[in-house]
């Protein structure tokens, strides 16, 4: 499984997020964490070989969040959907 | 070999013939047809970038791009789960395109990835994010009152793609049918 760190001053939080190289959504949320200097790792699922992303689908679901990308795994606790800068503000306390 | 301005007019003369438009801002829309393009090269179908394909047609033809979920999350939303195809009045009042929840059924994804099945029964937590109940919804036959197109679907498409009719121009086909015994 290929993680990339993308590396930033704010690593009070750890970031982890599941996303799609051809994603929009995916990379507006990328363009996001690294505009606002979050240190964050990221695995693009597409480009996983399948045991892999078998393993990233029961991650999502063991943590009751739904099979959509970008999904976002903050401090391995809470789950964001979608690109949704408020919630990632929110749990990040920026 | 697609290019990407193939691509771009493919998704030009689909908006067209639903009456769409294309996500306004360009920087946002050339991703989309970069991933279009991608997964076209990828899998030989240009299925949804902001999905994950399984790579076998059969399995994808659901999400092969304008997917099947793209006509209702319009009519709901405004735009499609990637933001492609968005609503005339979204872009004429700049209304704001945000991401939506995954319209696909998690079944349908099932099979595609061939998950567990006791994973697919019970969800972790009823999540907003997936809306199961749309595994059932059935779909029907409509027809455009002033040209006569007929289509099957779960609803009636957003303007008929052959007289530029309006949706409100469809109505249902109701087909009697007697079961004895
Ligand atoms: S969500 Fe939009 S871009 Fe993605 S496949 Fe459906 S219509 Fe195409």
């Amino acid at each position: 499984m290929d993680k990339v760190k993308v590396p930033g001053k704010n690593k009070k939080h750890k970031v982890l997020m599941y996303a799609i190289s051809t994603c929009a959504w995916c990379k507006k949320t990328k363009k996001f964490l690294v505009d606002n200097e979050v240190e964050y790792e990221y695995i693009d699922v597409d480009l996983c070989s399948e045991e892999d992303r078998q393993k990233i689908r029961d991650d999502i679901r063991r943590r009751g969040g739904s099979l959509s990308y970008p999904t976002i795994i903050v401090d391995d606790k809470k789950i964001i959907t979608g690109y949704s800068p408020d919630e990632i503000k929110e749990a990040l306390g920026i | 070999m697609t290019t990407l301005e193939k691509v771009r007019q493919r998704a030009e003369a689909d908006a067209k013939t639903y009456g769409y438009y294309l996500h306004p801002d360009p920087e946002f829309l050339n991703d989309l047809l970069e991933g279009l393009k991608k997964n076209e090269e990828r899998y030989g179908y240009p299925s949804c970038p902001c999905r994950v394909a399984s790579g076998k047609f059969e399995f994808d033809r659901d999400i092969i791009c304008p997917c099947d979920y793209r006509d209702p999350d319009v009519a709901e939303f405004g735009f499609c789960y990637c933001g492609l195809f968005v609503r005339k009045d979204v872009v004429e009042k700049k209304l704001p395109i945000h991401s939506i929840p995954e319209r696909r059924p998690v079944e349908k994804q099932a099979r595609a990835y061939a998950m567990a099945p006791e994973v697919i029964e019970k969800p972790a937590r009823a999540t907003v994010g997936v809306a199961e109940e749309t595994a059932q919804v059935k779909k029907k036959f409509w027809y455009c009152k002033q040209c006569g197109y007929t289509v099957f679907r779960e609803d009636p498409p957003y303007i008929c793609p052959i007289c530029k009719a309006k949706r409100e121009l469809f109505a249902e086909i109701t087909i009697g049918a007697f079961v004895r015994g």
